[in-house]
């Protein structure tokens, strides 16, 4: 089946197979392998895209639901030589360790300070009327999604924090 | 996973009409959930009709001053919107308290209802399940039972119910509206959507296999202080071991759902007439026919005590 | 070069680029996604198939036959290698689970075939397909049932250790404590999963895949293919996390080479999460007996740990009872190790095999009994400290700092502020308390070797086999490069996980710092040497800085060494007796403070310290990482981590990452690090050691002690989940 949609903002037209992922063919088919397969169950966060403006788990998104829509990777946020702020906050920070989750903790990163800039509420917002800030406990609440078994959490907290211009 | 052909439609209409069409065809809108039991091979459909483009994803006001909350809107849209923080707290809280923010922005409100048990014994296609496969057995009764159900489970399967909205919805008294393949709709209680195992385990809800849920209803607020407080053993994205929705009156009176120890979630109106005396004597009621496995008699401890947090918080209040 | 005399003052001295808290030099790539992991290696060779594994369906049995007719007749399907093709494949001195070959069933999600597609979506189809006819066996599930008999366990490790006479000394003791703890199987759990491609050209293979032991791997596969290690190459530069995991040939590399070789085509092969779990290794299960004698006034006369764990035939015991040996002083000893034969998956190492699990009980015993014998439990810990081997007096430890690490722990935890009666701090709903918890581990030296190469314009190269497994490996070893040759990091170029480099001591046993580093330094020793003859001076008065190198007044640039071509250095560390003579480890304090609901017994961890001896801290920036990513896996140890057994059906129940919990970030406060400023010249030129599995060992004890200070209720059965002690917490009704 083909599926024509927008990578990174360039226009992609694929033929895939009805059971390929977006994470598959992503990585498969385009070639764009810094989207990580971890689990493949939506259990663990290494996969995150944003997908139309939302961050979602890759693998549990069939390629061919994509038709039309907008897809941007990690390889679309920066590259070594012209790195993302969240990138750089990373490395300031050693926000990582093996690496293998880290496109998809800077997927989030970078969508969760938006989230909060829009409103959306978390498990760790006090009032539900009140609008959320970008305190550490709402980011660590937020990124729960990404695990990090090497452990790096509390210097992506400090990377978040930097970047969001509060306290870790 | 198995091969299967795969069609977009653009109305519900359509939608059930397709399903229809093909026996096992499934619908697929967020698909955390189907994607995640096919590649395992729990469910094998020969057909996914891609419901997510049927606009079915406003939240508008009703004539009685409820909401009728389309079955695409999505888990985050649902919990940010500024009518659900307000009037229904409970259910913006039990949805952030679910799963994690890439799964809220996909999961939509109809399939968040329909997600399927997480019993390890039902995910794993080399164990005997009789939700998964009617007449091979339940591995959990007399297996590693901690995170499985305590009260209106049978001899046939004690699995849970995972889902955290749902329970928000039962103490909301939502209503679920669908629609089938001839264009009949029917509003079905939610009380009356989740079905008990008994001896059909593998029949979870009184749809028909072509009916389509267009939306959930939500009555006119009902105000109280609302509550969803879940445990777990990690801080984030990890199933209920219990959860407790309320929402609690300044009088004392209010409603109590919980999540987590049963195949629906669990809500016994007469039980609430016991808040006033405390979480124990609602508990009592409210658990009186429970009957746990091997490893979950604490779930009814962590009830009381879960409801107990909630009702000294709604004094607090 | 031999290393087998204290170090003496040397370039690494200057500390100009070592010691310095460096961004890791990769970090550009891990960023931004472009650091190449096994599975996605689409340049290295064209025209890749896709390999799924099938796993069996039962823990033991003999197999009757693998029907793959339906498998073979699938769409795109190129390939199926079942066992029964083939006799058992020997494996290597390592690993006790056999992973191909033959009709034996050893325990549960063995792999019993590959099936080989044009497309991962069609290989997983397949593999749905095989049909396996299986007698199954009974077989033993069950730990506790197999304590009263399991036979001591003969292997590197004494089974059985007596020092004096403990039974009369405990026996006769003023103060006794008793008590018994377990530890669940744990998962490794790391985020990506096992994966290969395999390549064949001739008779000689080649494996991209995530190990983090380059010459171990290499020599396995040639063994479990019979063909010699010369036609195996391996290549593995970036590892997504291994913690021992990735320490042995598993089978996504054998089936892999399998596959390839069926299907004349490149195979590439990931085993999913939701199989590895039962198809690799874990951390084996512990039950362990601890027994302390005291005077009263805390002097320990007495220390016994006797620890229980299981495994499949050929497998090791969880060598829990390691530390013990050495921790604490007191005159009378006994450690042992029973190992009781399971059915379950192979037990193997996982970050601080034995002492990580050892220590979580161990740690628990001596808070529990620094209070009956009404001490605090640091001061407990302190009186009992030995700065020799507790079984060799007179052996010296190389370095030795745990007191400083306790007391400067204590000053900056506030653990003057901690309430000694449990259960007596509350804030709201909350019970706070704190704990704290000794770190211990060893030190390990082993031979590591580095290839040197200074090119065009001074460029240096540094090529090891050495694995970087999130360790920063890539980072300290420039640093060393760049310390030694005089040159700026940006100068040095490092080149990891290949087999065609120098054979280093790879990752694991937190050794790998300190081994690999001192390689790099014994060929930048012999570069040096190098490039000072070929300028004509002196090597022993040779300066290297700024790029320049001078001796005797006279001055050159570093490049000019290299105008007639490019120079290759190439040695090895090699260790004499030193750790012989001397007992080196590592030493931590850990400090926790937690939260405890007092209605739902939920746990929320505050606060975290871990003050480090460990030497020289090459780069105080990774390895902080190093020691906050243990403890993060320390309080996933300590309240969710346990892999659930079917006592029954013989496997782990939990077996994705959904059921098996590993913290997230909302578990993790914000975690404070203090490295004491040591250096150790006994460990190596490099006067470093590691600091990645000391960070973990004591950590989960910690939590505990915190948990029991604020709850007053002990759990002595890892994880503390709150099933186990929510009947005990106060009345809130």
């Amino acid at each position: 089946m083909t599926v024509n949609f927008e990578v990174n903002g360039i226009a992609r037209s694929l033929t895939v197979d009805t059971r390929t992922t977006l994470l598959d063919a992503l990585r498969e088919h385009l070639q764009l392998t810094g989207t990580k397969k971890g689990c493949d169950h939506g259990q663990c966060g290494a996969c995150t895209v944003i997908a139309d403006g939302r961050r979602i788990n890759a693998c549990l998104s069939l390629a061919v639901m994509h038709e039309g829509r907008k897809v941007t990777t990690i390889e679309g946020l920066g590259t070594p030589d012209l790195l993302h702020p969240v990138q750089a906050a990373f490395i300031r920070h050693d926000g990582y360790q093996c690496g293998y989750c880290t496109p998809g903790q800077i997927c989030s990163a970078i969508a969760v300070l938006q989230e909060i800039r829009a409103g959306i509420p978390s498990h760790a917002t006090e009032d539900l009327m009140a609008r959320p800030q970008a305190t550490n406990m709402e980011m660590r609440e937020r990124m729960s999604g990404n695990i990090c078994r090497c452990g790096a959490y509390s210097n992506i907290a400090q990377a978040m924090a930097e970047v969001a211009g509060v306290k870790a | 996973m198995k091969p299967f052909t795969y069609e977009r439609v653009a109305t519900p209409a359509q939608a059930a009409a397709a399903v229809l069409r093909r026996p096992g065809a499934k619908f697929i809108a967020g698909g955390t959930n189907l994607l995640d039991l096919m590649k395992l091979q729990i469910e094998v459909p020969p057909h996914l009709v891609d419901v997510g483009r049927t606009g079915l994803d406003k939240i508008d006001p009703t004539p009685d001053g409820g909401l009728r909350i389309g079955a695409l809107v999505t888990n985050t849209d649902l919990a940010a919107d500024r009518r659900i923080r307000r009037d229904y707290g409970v259910l913006s809280r039990a949805l952030v308290a679910g799963a994690s923010g890439q799964l809220r922005n996909k999961a939509t409100t109809a399939g968040n209802l329909l997600q399927r048990t997480r019993c390890p014994y039902f995910y794993d296609t080399n164990q005997p399940c009789n939700k998964r496969q009617p007449g091979t057995g339940c591995a959990g009764i007399g297996g590693v039972s901690r995170q499985l159900g305590v009260i209106g489970t049978s001899d046939a399967c004690i699995a849970t119910h995972p889902s955290d909205m749902a329970v928000a919805m039962r103490v909301l008294d939502a209503v679920v509206e669908t629609i089938d393949a001839q264009g009949r709709t029917r509003a079905i209680p939610i009380a009356e959507f989740h079905r008990l195992p008994d001896n059909t385990p593998h029949i979870e809800t009184s749809l028909t296999a072509d009916e389509l849920i267009t939306g959930v209803k939500l009555p006119a607020p009902i105000g109280g202080t609302q509550m969803y407080r879940k445990v777990r053993d990690r801080a984030s994205y990890a199933f209920a071991l219990v959860s407790v929705a309320a929402i609690i009156q300044k009088d004392g009176t209010g409603r109590v759902a919980v999540g987590g120890i049963a195949p629906r979630p669990w809500r016994i109106e007469a039980a609430e007439t016991e808040l006033p005396l405390g979480a124990k004597a609602v508990t009592d009621r409210l658990l009186a026919d429970a009957h746990p496995a091997s490893d979950n008699a604490f779930k009814i401890t962590l009830v009381e005590r879960t409801l107990a947090a909630v009702v000294s918080k709604a004094k607090a209040a | 070069m031999k290393f087998d005399r204290p170090a003496g003052h040397n370039p690494i001295d200057q500390l100009r680029v070592v010691g310095k808290p460096t961004d890791r030099i990769e970090g550009r790539l891990k960023t931004t996604g472009t650091a190449p992991y096994a599975y996605e290696r689409h340049d290295v060779v064209p025209d890749q198939a896709y390999g799924f594994v099938v796993g069996s369906p039962v823990p033991k049995g003999h197999i009757e036959r693998i029907d793959i007719r339906g498998a073979k007749a699938s769409p795109g399907v190129i390939a199926v290698v079942t066992t029964l093709d083939m006799p058992r494949l020997e494996k290597g001195p390592m690993n006790a689970a056999y992973l191909f070959g033959g009709a034996e069933i050893q325990h549960y999600h063995q792999a019993i075939a590959i099936v080989v597609a044009n497309s991962f979506e069609q290989a997983r189809a397949a593999a749905s397909l095989i049909r396996v006819n299986i007698t199954g066996q009974s077989g033993q599930f069950d730990l506790s049932t197999q304590v009263a008999d399991a036979p001591l366990a003969h292997g590197k490790i004494p089974p059985l250790d007596r020092v004096g006479d403990f039974d009369s000394a405990f026996a006769t003791a003023p103060v006794t404590f008793d008590q018994t703890y377990t530890t669940p199987d744990q998962s490794h759990a790391m985020m990506e999963p096992h994966a290969t491609i395999a390549a064949w050209e001739g008779g000689k293979v080649t494996l991209w895949t995530s190990n983090q032991m380059i010459a171990w791997a290499r020599r396995d596969v040639a063994t479990a293919l019979k063909i010699p290690p010369e036609n195996v190459r391996v290549d593995s530069p970036y590892i997504g996390g291994g913690f021992g995991g990735k320490l042995f040939l598993r089978a996504d590399a054998v089936l892999a080479a399998l596959g390839a070789r069926a299907a004349g085509r490149p195979v590439k092969v990931a085993l999913t999460h939701p199989f590895l779990m039962n198809n690799t290794t874990h951390r084996a299960a512990t039950i362990q007996r601890i027994r302390i004698g005291a005077t009263r006034d805390g002097k320990i006369t007495a220390i016994a740990h006797e620890s229980t764990s299981g495994n499949l035939a050929g497998g090791g015991p969880e060598a829990a009872v390691s530390q013990t040996r050495l921790l604490y002083a007191g005159a009378n000893r006994l450690t042992s190790m029973r190992l009781a034969h399971l059915d379950l998956p192979e037990g193997s190492s996982m970050r601080a095999p034995g002492e990580a699990a050892g220590m979580m009980a161990l740690e628990i015993a001596m808070d529990e009994a620094a209070e009956q014998l009404g001490m605090d439990p640091v001061q407990f810990r302190i009186l009992n400290d030995t700065q020799v081997d507790p079984e060799k007096p007179d052996r010296q430890f190389s370095r030795r700092q745990l007191v400083k690490c306790l007391q400067l722990g204590a000053t900056h935890f506030g653990w003057n502020r901690r309430n000694s009666r449990p259960a007596a701090v509350r804030e709201g709903d909350w019970l706070i308390g704190m704990g704290v918890a000794a770190g211990f581990r060893n030190n390990l030296v082993t031979k590591s070797g580095a290839r040197v190469r200074l090119g065009d314009g001074g460029l240096v190269t540094v090529e090891t086999d050495m694995t970087d497994i999130g360790t920063g490996s890539y980072t300290i070893i420039a640093q060393t490069a760049a310390e030694m040759l005089g040159v700026e990091l940006g100068q040095v170029k490092v080149s990891l996980g290949d087999s065609d480099s120098p054979v280093s001591a790879g990752s694991g046993g937190q050794w790998g710092a300190n081994n690999a580093t001192a390689g790099v330094y014994a060929a930048c020793v012999k570069l040096r040497r190098t490039v000072a003859r070929k300028l004509g001076l002196d090597p022993d008065m040779a300066i290297f800085a700024g790029g320049h190198v001078q001796a005797g007044g006279r001055h050159f640039g570093l490049a000019d060494a290299t105008r007639d071509g490019e120079l290759v250095c190439e040695d090895a560390i090699e260790y004499g007796d030193l750790d012989k003579k001397y007992q080196q480890s590592t030493f931590a304090g850990h400090f926790v403070e937690v939260a405890v609901d007092a209605f739902t017994g939920e746990i929320r961890v505050r606060r975290m310290l871990a003050v480090c001896s460990a030497g020289r801290i090459l780069n105080p920036k990774s390895a902080r990482s190093q020691v906050i990513g243990a403890m993060t896996m320390g309080v996933g140890a300590a309240l969710m981590e346990e892999l659930a057994v079917d006592r029954s059906r013989g496997y782990f129940v939990n077996h994705d990452l959904a059921g098996y919990e590993v913290p997230v970030h909302a578990d993790i406060p914000h975690q404070d690090v203090i490295f004491l400023d040591e250096v150790d010249p006994i460990s190596s030129p490099m006067k470093a050691k590691g600091v990645g599995e000391l960070g973990l060992c004591g950590v989960s004890a910690a939590v505990a002690n915190a948990v029991y200070n604020a709850t007053g209720v002990r759990v002595r059965s890892y994880p503390i989940t709150l099933d186990k002690y929510l009947d005990h917490l106060p009345q809130v009704l």
